[in-house]
């Protein structure tokens, strides 16, 4: 569905996204790593859990929140990736302590 | 003189909106005249506390008040949601003032054991308890809460469906709601009285102030001195959070839907509605200290209100001597109480027998010639 602008090399890091390995480009955002894995959906509503993905890349939609190395409700797309990082998807409600 | 209504209700906060819903049940014609949505109204600063173990301190009438509205409260929820349909989200499960020194656990069993100590009142159950009890009701709380006081009568509930089901109610028993209609004069005329509007006059039999903070300019209109002064609250909001905290707090707690507010301020002699950073910055971190794991939570809105505060802490409830069938009645418990108002105060307004069977709430025990 999304495919990369330009093809300049960078350098490539891996992160990995509910467990799956997928490669980035070390001046991605988390959310644009994912795109660009094909991974459209990032987390479900709090209130009827329906699934979400990131829709602004900018900042202010909220709908790009994810879980990063443990903390939630990180905005993906605000977040740059670094190599092991660890990220996973936000289901529903946030938890106390993470 | 016939008369618009039996009874005007001026003020569509929870405590008017509570009376004025009684008073329908009670089947007078009813008006209940509000200002528009830029009133600096005193609900917006509730904290949706069902809330006993704090009240009564100097006067024990109003710690039986509560704790009869505690009791009030789940066949009140009931009859709310059988006319409406809006469930309340009541639950009482008991609550916590938690303490961060040992200086505040001796605080709050001081406290606690003069309320108790008062004589004509009904003790309250409480326990004071330690870091480890504490814990075990609840898990997330930080090595620095010393202690606790706990109240099993305490409880919560939502707010603003409180507010919606009290309308709701006012409404489907017939009951007039007047936006718009801030009350500039309340004259006695013709054995009733008359409201004055910028919209309009409404004339009714009685009339009730239950205008939070402008109960003061309304009730001297009417020979009553109703002594009331704004006390300012902020309160934080996070974002939604899975179920943790599975007992109310005084000062944090987990709303039905999930979302955490923090209230922990009162100021006083601030009339401003803008929140400041310096308060609310010191309310975060007392509950970070209570609950670490929301070290890290999003704050999704802020607000500031200012409460309705009477020189004793009580509630006021009373009639004009000058002008009998004006009403006042004003308090900073408008949650706790709405039972109260609607199924015993409301019925007592309709019987003018307020001042009979409520007497220690009058406004003449502020009146230092009669103290001395």
């Amino acid at each position: 569905m999304f495919r990369r602008f330009t093809d300049r090399p960078e350098q490539a890091v891996t992160i990995t996204v509910d467990g799956r390995e997928i490669s980035a480009k070390a001046t991605d955002s988390v959310a644009a790593a994912m795109f660009a894995a094909g991974i459209t959906t990032c987390r479900t509503t709090v209130v009827d859990a329906r699934a979400r993905g990131p829709y602004c890349m900018m900042g202010v939609c909220f709908d790009c929140l994810v879980i990063v190395d443990g903390v939630g409700s990180r905005q993906g797309c605000m977040t740059r990736v670094r190599d092991g990082m660890v990220v996973e998807s936000q289901k529903g409600r946030r938890e106390i302590g993470r | 003189m016939t008369h618009d209504y039996d009874i005007a209700v001026i003020g569509g906060g929870l405590v008017g909106t509570a009376i004025a819903y009684g008073l329908a049940k009670t089947g007078q014609r009813v008006a209940l005249l509000d200002e528009d949505d830029r009133a600096r109204r005193a609900s917006v600063a509730n904290f949706s506390l069902i809330w006993v173990q704090t009240k009564g301190l100097g006067m024990p009438e109003y710690s039986d008040w509560s704790r009869g509205a505690a009791d009030l409260w789940p066949d009140f929820r009931d009859e709310i949601a059988a006319l409406t349909g809006i469930d309340l989200a009541f639950s009482q499960p008991g609550g916590f003032h938690l303490c961060l020194s040992e200086a505040e656990v001796d605080a709050r069993a001081l406290q606690l054991a003069r309320i108790n100590a008062q004589a004509g009142m009904s003790p309250l159950p409480y326990e004071i308890l330690g870091h480890n009890a504490v814990r075990e009701m609840l898990p997330d709380i930080g090595p620095e809460v010393v202690g606790a006081s706990y109240c099993p009568l305490d409880g919560q509930c939502n707010s603003m469906r409180l507010f919606w089901g009290l309308h709701t109610a006012f409404a489907r028993l017939g009951g007039h709601y007047r936006s718009d209609h801030r009350v500039e004069s309340l004259t006695a005329s013709g054995g009733g009285f008359v409201a004055s509007t910028a919209v309009g006059s409404v004339a009714a039999g009685k009339v009730v102030i239950a205008a939070g903070n402008d109960s003061r300019r309304l009730g001297a209109m009417v020979g009553i001195d109703a002594q009331v002064r704004p006390q300012r609250g902020q309160v934080l909001v996070t974002e939604r959070m899975k179920p943790f905290l599975h007992y109310p707090t005084i000062t944090v707690r987990q709303a039905d839907e999930g979302s955490v507010m923090l209230g922990d301020a009162i100021e006083e002699e601030n009339p401003s509605l803008v929140v400041g950073t310096d308060v609310l910055a010191k309310m975060a971190d007392r509950a970070r200290r209570m609950f670490p794991g929301l070290s890290k939570v999003n704050i999704v809105r802020t607000w500031a209100a200012q409460r309705v505060m009477t020189k004793d802490g009580c509630p006021i409830y009373d009639e004009s001597r000058e002008h009998p069938g004006a009403f006042v009645a004003n308090c900073h418990s408008g949650v706790t109480l709405a039972p109260r108002h609607a199924q015993t105060l409301a019925p007592l307004i309709a019987s003018s027998r307020v001042k009979a069977e409520l007497p220690a709430f009058g406004t003449g025990r502020f009146d230092v010639s009669t103290v001395h």
